[in-house]
């Protein structure tokens, strides 16, 4: 009930703030000339719209993402207005729980609203439809929901901008992690493989959500695969609100 | 009976600076707030009032020490049903209304929907925000986010009301009307608890005041006792003063005394000389026109008591 009434109102504010709508009409924007860009090329408009239309929405996804999910909670310190709400009969970790529902909310319904727009782009184009789109989009929505505990828990002790800076390199390396892993592998020596490796393990692997260019090109996808990369994104959600609840529940908010 | 605050050894460190260096902000402090009464928590800026007031309300952990509100120890979240907390400057969601924003607040402590209707069109009343009900609280204004906040805060119809700083940036309509409610609440018998360093309102609300200086609490008590504790000086006003009266007198004043237009002012140290000057006045005849002691203000003790530390 108390998380309720903070997810609620977690999302109603999001969806009020005009941030939001500056960056879901550029992702429009983008998304529909994914069409025009199409038009040049010869007998490959479908791929180009679906290609081009999964990549905007994952990468304007992201931008809600970390742009929203900074605001979480360093912004609520800074502008003090959590001072009113924690001084209520609730705990700190309903509290964070509720702001993190609250967001994903959110970008359930735009990544949501983006999906359907490619999803019907790529039919108008294709003339015929592509489920596997929607699927490459609620598993982008998953990496999605991974950025925003990544940015929930940089906001519990860091500043907005540098929860944002933080929210943005981890997201950028965990996109090249599956790369860094292979390059460790091939190229780096002991010392450097090690590290690489470490890195591995710690940051997110975001590349396991990317089946973009598998739904693009017609290539077959194994749903263990996809299991595994929801299993594995979900218990990875878990340690990092885990995490950022131990760091809140100890918080000074001076 | 319990006190409505009872706090024992509370104390409180913060880390500042690039080495992290541990300063006390909070010394052991040790207070109790009894039940019904209008407590003023007095102190220049950064003496550690809103540090008091933010353990009581959660928002920092103590070092050391412990509180209980209404018998409840801090650290259970059900010692928070029972109690009103109005931030200072307080600051709210920009894109939810004023009515949403209270209706959020009521979820918090778990009221039904239909008291929350309820006690929210009280309080839009109480506090005179009807009309800006269902606006973004983005479009109030600084006095009518202080309203709000004041609603927000009885939303559970508390026991104990807590109030960081509630006349500050107000103005004196404001002030008067923070004021009025003030002394509303204490009528129907809930307990309020208060910071502040506008000295004549706290004067003209208080039971009890506590001043607050560099983290150690210096004072308590109810504010008669407190300023009658002070060396006060009685002045009299004589007409019809002979020069022989004049010697005498000079000889009980604390200063020569001084001729004034509506009479002559004499300045007595206590009631024994005001005793004997007055005696000597009727003897020689002389017509008392008044007879003023002159406390000490609450300013001029704050300001003995600041001082004081300083040195």
């Amino acid at each position: 009930m108390k998380i309720t009434a903070i997810a609620l109102t977690t999302f109603r504010e999001a969806v009020r703030d005009r941030i939001l709508y500056t960056i879901l009409a550029f992702a429009f924007l983008l998304i529909g000339a994914s069409v025009i860009l199409a038009t040049l090329s010869i007998g490959q408009e479908a791929k180009i719209v679906k290609d081009l239309g999964l990549a905007s929405s994952s990468l304007f996804g992201t931008f809600i993402a970390i742009f929203l999910g900074i605001g979480l909670v360093s912004k609520e310190i800074e502008r003090r207005t959590l001072y009113a709400i924690v001084a209520k009969p609730i705990y700190r970790f309903q509290f964070l729980l509720g702001k993190y529902i609250g967001l994903v909310l959110t970008l359930l319904v735009t990544v949501g609203v983006m999906a359907l727009l490619v999803f019907a782009l790529a039919w108008t184009v294709d003339g015929r439809w592509t489920p596997g789109l929607l699927l490459a989009s609620a598993l982008d929505f998953l990496a999605l929901m991974i950025v925003t505990a990544v940015a929930i828990l940089f906001s519990t002790f860091s500043t907005p901008t540098l929860s944002a800076m933080f929210t943005l390199a981890v997201f950028v390396i965990g996109r090249l992690s599956g790369d860094l892993r292979s390059f460790a592998e091939q190229f780096a020596g002991p010392g450097l493989r090690q590290a690489l490796e470490g890195m591995y393990l710690i940051l997110p692997d975001l590349s396991r959500f990317q089946i973009g260019p598998h739904i693009v090109y017609g290539l077959p996808i194994a749903s263990t695969e996809v299991l595994m990369a929801a299993a594995y994104g979900l218990a990875y959600i878990l340690v990092l609100l885990l995490v950022a609840i131990g760091i809140f529940e100890r918080r000074d908010f001076k | 009976m319990e006190p409505v605050i009872q706090i024992e050894g509370l104390c409180k460190d913060f880390r500042v600076g690039f080495w992290r260096r541990r300063t006390r902000i909070l010394h052991p402090l040790t207070l109790g707030v009894h039940r019904g009464e209008i407590f003023g928590y007095l102190g220049p800026n950064g003496a550690g009032k809103t540090t008091t007031i933010k353990l009581l309300t959660g928002l920092i952990l103590p070092t050391a020490g412990s509180a209980r509100l209404l018998g409840q120890d801090l650290s259970r979240i059900s010692a928070k049903q029972q109690v009103g907390f109005l931030p200072e400057n307080p600051y709210f969601y920009d894109y939810l209304t004023g009515r949403e924003f209270l209706d959020l607040c009521g979820r918090l402590f778990s009221l039904p929907i239909r008291l929350r209707r309820e006690r929210i069109a009280r309080l839009l009343h109480l506090t005179q925000l009807q009309e800006a009900a269902d606006q973004q609280l983005r479009k109030y204004s600084k006095g009518m986010l202080q309203r709000l906040g004041l609603a927000q805060a009885l939303i559970n119809d508390p026991a104990l009301v807590i109030l960081d700083e509630p006349m500050s940036g107000l103005d004196p309509l404001g002030r008067k009307a923070m004021r009025d409610v003030i002394l509303q609440l204490k009528a129907e018998g809930r307990t309020i608890f208060f910071s502040s360093h506008i000295l004549p309102d706290v004067e003209v609300l208080c039971d009890r005041v506590g001043i607050l200086v560099g983290g150690h609490l210096r004072d308590v008590g109810r504010l008669e006792s407190i300023l009658k504790t002070q060396t006060e000086s009685i002045e009299l006003t004589l007409q019809r003063v002979s020069p022989g009266l004049l010697t005498t007198l000079r000889g009980l004043a604390q200063a020569p005394p001084l001729e004034q237009p509506d009479g002559v002012l004499v300045r007595l140290a206590d009631e024994e000389r005001l005793d004997l000057a007055l005696r000597a006045a009727v003897a020689a005849g002389a017509r008392v026109v008044g007879v003023v002691p002159q406390r000490v203000t609450l300013e001029e003790h704050f300001l003995r008591e600041v001082h004081g530390s300083a040195l």
